[in-house]
């Protein structure tokens, strides 16, 4: 009998914690079970990995569940954070958790200069378009026109595309994927793992209590479908109109490239220091 | 020999004619600090601009933040990795930095920040001294916690101070303050630096050792430590287990957290104290002001006035029991201080006389006539 | 052998949903937090891709390798 489930869940998870506190469907989960699933499939002990998180329900994704350490933080601060973690520590993979409120509202000053900086930090993004553990206010994602809790007569702001942001802010890889395309994450999360620089995936993930509740759909099966519907290729979009890809999820790997990484420089500078 | 050791070997004994900002860097380097980051600001840039010089030829670490919050916050990444770490800033930063200082606290992280106090509030007068954020040092973060903030008043203890301040922060598990003021910030003096310093090391976790409890002050685990340390600012059990439910544990954690500092007072708090006998009147004050302070105290005793003199090194914990035995000794206290009274509120609590606040704000600092005129009853 | 952890399902479906064998139904089993639990009732069809096991976001799926073959 073997059961690799268990075995990766015994390797990287703190069993004795469980069931999660997630909504029933919450996407969060699903972004927990593919990240020990990338983590194993490249066999990287917890040991070698710090996982960093600010305020939200998806800075309980490695929060208190990961079996290795964990820097729960401040409201937005957690790329900052990460940032001293990596600087003294380079040889820990240092991985960020954070959702759209965290990363992007928040804290979106550090993590447009993380990427600009290229420090090698993996930042996985988990965007439900919402404010979900403060019950469904408007989020930097939230569509236009959605009735959140905060915009009853409809959100009159625009959303932020927030993987073209850091991919013209300079990271080494970006790429955006949903729950839905939930081995194509494992994938990207593997490759964002093994990138030198800053790496970034935007993961669209369901809230079904309070983004369901905005757009009425209120189940992850139901969210999924319409991350399904909706989702379309980045390489495929070349071949669209404007209007064909309107509102659509363009999915797929934005930028990988290589590129040279803040901790190396900061090092080589060092050692013009000490040779002086 | 340990790269700092390297270091002190370099400087000590040596007589300097530094800036005060300058020789906060000299300490900083002898202590172990091998991470900085920050975020430029009047009057605390120079600090930064010479750890950016200074820091990577120890191998140490210095990277200028996008703003204060994320130098704050990856002062206390860098501490939870195992780097000895500090910032450095003034009023404006220093309020942007509240939050994560009570993170600092909250997950007992090393770390020391220095601010070097300009006139506020706001923008205020940036270039101008002032020592308005002795209470912001010591409640500027939301919640109940100890904190330990210390002020230097001469070039020499900015470099001593700051020496103490990581020994403090790494005896206690603690971010400490180092309160300077535009004025010693930017004073030049001679120092002369010791032939040896004592420097506290981090004490770390054995096998059956909790992180976050079990006795009063408990020891690290670091980030890379194999050992799966769980740090949050959420109240937390003492494996570091959020726990935000229980009244108990919190309770637990925060009064422990309080306790550390409270019940070491008498091993934190430092005061200079220049009495005597026949005095019934007397000065307290910290900081570039205690200066003129001294130098109206001197006048005094010159024309026959006696007058004791009690300088705060320590402002927070606050020295309350050196404060209530001065008050049963004089009859008045005078206060001069470059805010609107902080400090001689605080004194208030403790003693029973006349406390009168010589409060000056504006940028400029009391005259010694100012400060004797006031002594002599003028 | 599709083994689901009862005590973790919240009853989300989303096996359900994905599963591209149509393997999963949904039941009126309640478990002792009173979620409904999902069965693997048409388990000969499972085409062992793990998907399920995969997206499970109370990772209470576990495709068990009888065999031991993996």
């Amino acid at each position: 009998m073997i059961d690799k489930q268990q075995e990766r869940m015994e390797r990287y998870l703190r069993l004795n914690i469980f069931p999660t506190t997630f909504c029933p469907g919450c996407g969060c989960g699903s972004i927990l079970n593919a990240f020990i699933h990338a983590l194993d499939d490249l066999d990287i002990p917890p040991e070698e990995v710090v996982t960093v998180t600010g305020i939200g329900c998806s800075s309980w994704i490695p929060s208190p569940y990961f079996k290795g350490d964990v820097l729960h933080t401040t409201h937005g601060r957690s790329i900052a954070f990460a940032t001293g973690v990596k600087i003294v520590k380079p040889d820990m993979r240092v991985v960020v958790f954070g959702g759209d409120g965290d990363l992007i509202g928040i804290g979106g000053n550090h993590l447009i200069h993380a990427a600009r900086r290229n420090i090698d930090l993996t930042v996985f993004l988990v965007n439900n378009f919402v404010y979900g553990m403060t019950g469904g206010q408007v989020s930097p994602t939230t569509p236009y026109n959605i009735q959140t809790t905060t915009t009853p007569y409809g959100n009159v702001e625009n959303p932020f595309s927030i993987a073209e942001v850091i991919a013209s802010s300079g990271a080494s890889y970006v790429a955006r994927w949903t729950t839905y395309h939930i081995f194509q994450l494992v994938r990207a999360m593997k490759e964002a793992l093994q990138k030198k620089g800053f790496s970034f995936i935007e993961i669209i993930s369901q809230c079904p209590m309070n983004y369901g509740r905005a757009v009425k759909l209120r189940s992850g099966p139901k969210l999924l479908k319409l991350f399904r519907e909706k989702s379309i290729n980045i390489k495929e979009v070349e071949n669209l109109t404007e209007e064909e890809t309107r509102d659509k999820f363009i999915v797929g790997t934005l930028v990988n490239r290589d590129k040279e990484e803040f901790t190396e420089r900061l090092r080589d500078a060092i050692r013009r220091a000490e040779e002086r | 020999m340990k790269p700092y050791e390297r270091y002190f070997e370099k400087i000590k004994d040596k007589k300097l004619f530094l800036l005060g900002n300058e020789a906060v860097v000299y300490g900083a380097l002898s202590a172990g600090c091998n991470f900085f980051a920050g975020y430029p600001i009047t009057p605390s840039t120079e600090i930064a601009s010479m750890m950016s010089r200074e820091l990577p030829k120890v191998g140490g670490y210095y990277i200028q933040m996008e703003d204060e919050i994320a130098s704050i916050a990856a002062v206390i990444g860098a501490s939870w990795a195992g780097g000895k770490s500090m910032t450095a800033t003034s009023g404006p930063g220093f309020s942007l930095m509240m939050e994560n200082i009570g993170y600092a606290c909250m997950t007992e992280t090393p770390c020391v920040i220095v601010d070097v106090q300009r006139s506020g509030p706001s923008t205020g007068q940036a270039t101008k001294p002032a020592q308005g954020d002795v209470m912001q040092s010591r409640w500027g973060t939301h919640g109940d916690h100890e904190i330990i903030v210390l002020s230097p008043n001469s070039v020499q203890e900015c470099f001593e101070l700051t020496v103490e301040s990581f020994n403090l922060s790494e005896t206690y598990r603690t971010p400490v303050i180092l309160l300077m003021d535009g004025k010693v910030g930017h004073l030049t003096e001679q120092i002369n630096i010791p032939s040896e310093i004592q420097i506290v090391e981090r004490r770390k976790a054995k096998e059956d050792e909790l992180p976050f409890g079990g006795q009063l002050i408990p020891p690290m685990i670091e980030i890379g430590d194999r050992r799966a340390v769980h740090i949050t600012g959420s109240t937390h059990m003492p494996d570091g287990m959020r726990d935000i439910e229980s009244q108990d544990v919190h309770d637990r954690l925060v009064r422990r957290l309080y306790r550390k500092i409270d019940e070491n007072r008498e091993n934190i708090v430092r005061v200079e104290e220049n009495y005597e006998d026949n005095a019934r009147i007397a000065v307290v004050s910290y900081g570039a002001t205690a200066r003129l302070a001294f130098g109206a105290v001197l006048k005094a005793r010159e024309n026959g006035i006696p007058v004791d003199f009690l300088r705060l090194i320590t402002i927070w914990p606050f020295p309350r029991d050196r404060i209530r035995k001065l008050g049963e000794k004089v009859d008045r206290i005078y206060v001069p201080e470059l805010n609107l009274g902080q400090i001689s509120r605080e004194i208030e609590r403790f003693v029973d006389i006349d406390v009168i606040s010589l409060s000056k704000i504006g940028g400029v600092h009391h005259t010694v006539d100012e400060i004797y005129n006031a002594i002599r009853g003028e | 052998m599709i083994y689901i952890d009862e005590k973790l399902c919240k009853g989300c479906d989303i096996c359900i949903f994905i599963c591209p064998a149509n393997v999963f139904e949904s039941s009126n089993k309640l478990n002792e937090r009173g979620y409904t639990i999902p069965i693997p009732i048409r388990e000969d069809k499972c085409i062992k891709c793990h998907l399920c096991e995969l997206i499970c976001p109370e990772l209470a799926i576990h495709i068990v390798d009888e065999d031991g073959e993996g």
